[in-house]
């Protein structure tokens, strides 16, 4: 039962509080995309066994969504942080990279 | 014999006496014992049968690791079957029965399994039962499901409440031993929130038994000092008999506690789950002695060594006169010394070490015990109970040197710490050559939410055994001082899996493992030999370690054998998984007070008690109960909607839609928000106008339907399916916060704060006109329009929209009018002959106009083309969610089946689920099939059977008859027709 802190409000949050919304950062592809981007934007996700991006709606607390850094494999949080993200931010990716110096990045 | 001692007994009160039966036979025991003491002392060593072979079984153990003695309790709503004698307390009026077996404890038919031992080995079911394959279904699997199982399923419910409880805290301790109260001690007086917790009914663990002497005084002594001092610390909590079951993710744990089992019927919550987040967790768990793997270890009489000692000193029960010691260790001795000491006889141990050197041993042989080294158990002797022993040389094959004679041989094979709750969320083992035992690697503990160790394992789970060592370790993990116990010097022991080491087949296939399941060391070699080299492959061919005690008293013997097996090493080939629950949790405990009329929240809307006192037939639609129809009199339910769709078709019906999901969507941007919600344009929608919108995920399938009505310039309120509301709100919530964040837009769920009414029929209109209050005319009104105002003095909203296809007005209201609204409509209504109508009418009436009911003809494959609702798809836009993915050509196919009605030739009612066969057959062998049934009723108003369905070419294949499949096995024929079953022009709705 994992705790992730809502960025917005500030809650330690329980997980039955929370309702998961797997990967973040995924970009949308809408009409006039072709078939392998709308398969990646669909189907392809990372799945890693290790940093993972995802994404949190607070549901039962605030509503808002937002983004977790999470390793899949010891369930190590680095950090929660807004939604309204496009990138990670800089200061958690290099915390995470400290963490796992083997780490690819985000993308 | 087994019996009660004259004196001692530490923890037995003898003031208080307590009467119980088992197997209907009237017994007495002490108050402070556990059940498998009390049947010891009333020589009730023979408590059930194994699950296989039906062999007679006794009491092994005295803790959780029991694989024998478990028993049904209680009777009625308080039957519980597994209750493991050896955890559970005594208390006077118990009653319980033993397991496994036909007709009696003492004379079993199924015994018979075991003179066919040699035709059942491991992987017995997987080998036998492959054919005929029509056996498995109507000969082996009835009788093997009625020989299945050990204990009997309660029937009724259970009499008991069960409660549920959080906590928090900064350290949790799991077990109360010296080891853990040590820990409790110096955490406490650090200041930090300590929560104690200790599974059995009594503090202080195995060093009080063991005669341990810490700080000068006796262990007994110290433990009474320890929990005086700890109850007078506020910052800790402390609770016996409750079980930690688990360790989860982030600190989480759950614990079981057992409050009022020994208490039944005083009033008070059966059990308590603690759910509890620690910032960190102590297990200071102990350790569970090894039984040794000689043939006829499993005769009754055979017990551990440390049991037998529990059994003297904890509750003066001798488990028989005269006990042989069967030891690798110098613990084992400790038992010797203890029965000697009650007076009772120890004939020989039996020490598997070529030497024997320790202190203990010495104490022994200073008491006149004789000590044999280098000798092993041959075998056991004796049926129903043990009569004797063979002793020959540990070195050899089995060639006996002697016969002694006992009831009783106490085994001792050395201890395993409970490593359980630290392997739960990761935390890894290390094996320790020289304890021949895992033990937790804490270079590679679980770690929690910031990566850092969560879990710290203490004392003798730890693998420090003495309590000397354990207290020391306590001290050195937790960084202060602690007390010391004094050191008693202990030789190391020696690993021994198998006695005598060159035992052949025929000792090995008496060897037992697993006591419960009748797993022997023949059967993991037989494993091994068969190529199953994986510790998690042989587990299940096996069932080693399957049992209720999960393989606590022998999973390590076991793969000790399979390693010996294999030529590897034992930490090559590793442990089983450890998972919760440590012991079982009842599902009571899980379910808590989720049990009745509070298993889930009931939503309710305002309009319920109307339904309820008017002699509704309600149904659960999610957590809303909604009517499903009113019948009257002696109606059947299919009767009363018949007459609810009559009436409603010849002169008013009143329905509450009140669960219809409503979200206020406003904002400068809302317009371009909706449109690409909606698959079509909603931002052209005049104020005032309503319009049917559909929805789709991005994968393009239909996910919700509506009716949107535009309120202001820039709100607009979507209606959705009463099961779509929250999801719904909670998809535009995702968009808008994830995607579009840009946009200046407002969602709002305001599902609760109205209710809604729809009045439908031909005789709409008058009874709107009777309350009075605003235009509700053609004209002033129009079809798909709603306006705001007043009825019978009550501010609402009329919206013209129609699902059943009559003249229909559906009136929302402020939720707190909506019962008086119903109220004054049903009194204006009246002399027009209104009746409420329920969901069933609604959905009939509905099917008999054609349209689509998300779920029905949805079911997450279907897109809006399927359905024919390319009119409602904008062609205009260049991007709404959902249209990428209708342009995938799988889903543009024209193969794909889409929505027509069927008519059954014979005007039955086609079955629900029917698919529509086609020629031929495809690679499984199954029919094919061109289409399936999506919804099927009996039309009252057409006093026929209707359809909708899908099928391969949709309206292309009107008139065509096709043959849908019945469950029976026949089949029923009908022919295509239009899916609009009634007033296909649509004339009746726009009066």
């Amino acid at each position: 039962m994992l705790i992730l802190e809502c960025p917005y409000c500030g809650v330690k949050a329980e997980e039955t509080e929370l309702s998961p919304g797997y990967e973040a950062h995924l970009k949308r592809y809408g009409p006039g995309s072709t078939p392998e981007e709308f398969e990646a934007y669909m189907f392809a996700r990372k799945n890693p066994k290790g940093v993972h991006f995802e994404r949190w709606r607070h549901a039962y607390g605030c509503g808002k969504w937002f983004l977790a850094a999470r390793c899949t494999a010891t369930l190590e949080v680095f950090g929660t942080y807004p939604a309204q993200s496009s990138a990670p931010p800089a200061d958690l990716q290099a915390k995470i990279k400290a963490k796992r110096p083997n780490w690819e990045g985000y993308k | 014999m087994s019996t009660r001692l004259s004196k001692g007994g530490r923890l037995i009160d003898r003031a208080r006496p307590a009467h119980f039966t088992f197997n209907g036979k009237r017994m007495s025991g002490f108050a402070g014992e556990t059940l498998a003491a009390s049947l010891l002392a009333n020589d009730q060593m023979l408590v059930g049968r194994s699950f296989k072979y039906h062999r007679p079984r006794g009491i092994v153990a005295s803790g959780a690791e029991e694989p024998n003695a478990i028993v049904n309790m209680g009777e009625g709503g308080r039957f519980e079957p597994n209750q493991r004698t050896t955890t559970t307390e005594l208390f006077d009026g118990l009653t319980c029965t033993s397991q496994n077996h036909f007709p009696s404890l003492e004379f079993d038919v199924g015994v018979v399994n075991n003179y066919a031992a040699r035709f059942l080995p491991a992987g017995f079911y997987y080998k036998t039962f492959i054919h005929p394959r029509f056996a498995w279904k109507h000969v082996f699997e009835p009788i093997i499901r009625k020989s299945a199982g050990l204990g009997k399923a309660p029937v009724g419910q259970d009499a008991d409440r069960y409660e549920q409880t959080y906590a928090f805290c900064d350290l949790l301790i799991v077990g109360g031993g010296i080891a853990g109260l040590q820990a409790a001690l110096m955490a406490g007086q650090a200041g930090r929130r300590v929560i104690v917790l200790e599974q059995t009914a009594h503090w202080g663990g195995r060093a009080p038994v063991d005669g341990d002497v810490i700080d000068g005084a006796s262990a007994d002594q110290w433990v009474k000092n320890a929990i005086q001092a700890l109850e007078k610390m506020s910052n800790v909590t402390m609770r016996l008999r409750c079980m930690a079951a688990g360790v989860y993710d982030h600190g989480y744990v759950l614990a079981d506690e057992k409050v009022a089992d020994h208490t039944p019927g005083d009033g008070r919550p059966k059990h308590r789950l603690w759910r509890i987040r620690a910032g960190k967790i102590v297990t200071a768990t102990g350790a569970i002695e090894r039984p040794l793997s000689f043939a006829g270890n499993d005769i009754p009489g055979v017990m551990l060594a440390s049991a037998v000692r529990d059994y003297v000193v904890n509750f003066a029960v001798s488990s028989g006169d005269r006990t042989v010691i069967a030891t690798n260790n110098d613990d084992g001795y400790r038992t010797a010394i203890a029965l000697k000491e009650a007076g009772l006889e120890v004939p020989l141990v039996v020490d598997a070490r070529s030497t024997v050197t320790g202190d203990l041993p010495a104490k022994a042989e200073a008491m006149g015990i004789r000590v044999e080294a280098g000798r092993a158990i041959v075998k056991v002797k004796g049926g129903k109970r043990v009569t004797g022993v063979s002793i020959g040389l540990q070195a050899g094959e089995g060639a006996v040197l002697e016969e002694v004679a006992c009831d009783v041989v106490a085994m001792s094979g050395g201890w395993s710490p409970v490593v359980h709750l630290w392997s739960h969320c990761g935390g890894k083992l290390t094996w320790d050559e020289a304890q021949a035992h895992f033990r937790p690697d804490a270079a590679r503990p679980p770690t929690n939410q910031d990566g850092a160790a969560m879990v710290m394992a203490v004392g003798s789970a730890n693998g420090h055994l003495s309590a000397a060592a354990a207290l020391a370790d306590v001290a050195a993990q937790m960084g202060g001082k602690a007390s010391t116990a004094a050191a008693v010097t202990e030789a190391p022991m020696e690993a021994v899996w198998i006695m005598p080491q060159g035992a052949g087949v025929q000792l090995k296939s008496k060897m037992w493992l697993d006591y419960q399941n009748d797993v022997k060391v023949s059967d993991v070699q037989l494993a091994a030999r068969e190529g199953y080299t994986s510790v998690e492959h042989t587990k299940r061919y096996t069932t080693l370690g399957m049992a209720t005690d999960q393989g606590k008293l022998s999973n390590i013997n076991g793969l000790a054998v399979l390693a010996g097996a294999l030529n590897d090493k034992i930490p090559n080939v590793g442990t089983t998984t450890f998972r919760p629950p440590y012991t079982p949790v009842t599902l009571g405990a899980l379910a808590g007070e989720s049990r009745g009329e509070i298993f889930q929240p009931l939503r309710m809307s305002p309009i319920h008690r109307w339904h309820e006192s008017n002699g509704a037939y309600m149904e659960p639609v999610g957590l809303w109960r909604r009517a499903y129809c009113y019948p009257r009199g002696s109606e059947s339910h299919e009767q009363a909607v018949h007459r609810e769709i009559l009436n409603a078709r010849e002169n008013v019906g009143m329905l509450d839609a009140s669960t219809l999901g409503k979200i206020i969507v406003k904002g400068p941007d809302a317009g371009r928000f909706l449109d690409m919600l909606y698959t079509n344009v909603m931002s052209n929608l005049g104020i005032g106008k309503c319009r049917y919108g559909l929805m789709c995920n991005e994968q393009g399938f239909l996910s919700d339907d509506g009716v949107v009505i535009r309120l202001s310039e820039d709100s607009w309120l979507c209606h959705t399916t009463t099961g779509g509301a929250d999801r719904i709100h909670a998809w535009m919530e995702d968009w808008l916060q994830c995607e579009w964040w840009d946009w200046q837009v407002y969602a709002t769920n305001v599902t609760e704060e109205y209710a809604q009414i729809a009045v439908a029929g031909p005789e709409a209109r008058k009874v709107l006109e009777k309350l009075g209050g605003m235009d509700v005319s053609k004209e002033a009104l129009p079809f798909m329009t709603f306006a705001d105002g007043t009825l019978g003095g009550l501010p609402v909203r009329v919206h013209r929209i129609s699902f059943s296809g009559e003249l229909s007005y559906e009136i929302a209201t402020p939720a707190g009018h909506g019962l008086a609204l119903w109220e004054k409509l049903m009194a204006a209504g009246a002399e027009f002959g209104v009746m409420p109508y329920g969901t069933e009418a609604m959905h009939i009436m509905r099917a008999e106009k054609g349209f689509i009911m998300i779920g029905d003809e949805t079911d997450g494959t279907v897109i809006p083309q399927d359905l024919n609702l390319g009119w409602a798809i904008s062609k205009k836009k260049a991007d709404y969610l959902g249209k990428r993915g209708q342009e995938r050509n799988h889903l543009a196919s024209p193969d794909r089946w889409k929505l027509t009605g069927f008519e059954a030739l014979d005007g039955s009612v086609i079955p629900d689920g029917s698919y529509i066969i086609a020629e031929g057959f495809n690679g499984n062998g199954q029919r094919n099939t061109q289409g399936r049934v999506t919804s099927t009723y009996y039309s009252p108003t057409l006093k026929k059977g209707i359809a909708m369905g899908l099928i391969k070419g949709g309206m292309d294949q009107m008139g065509v008859v096709v043959e849908f499949n019945t469950i029976t096995g026949g089949t029923v024929k009908a022919r295509v027709v239009d899916p609009v079953f009634y007033d296909k022009e649509g004339e009746k709705g726009n009066v």
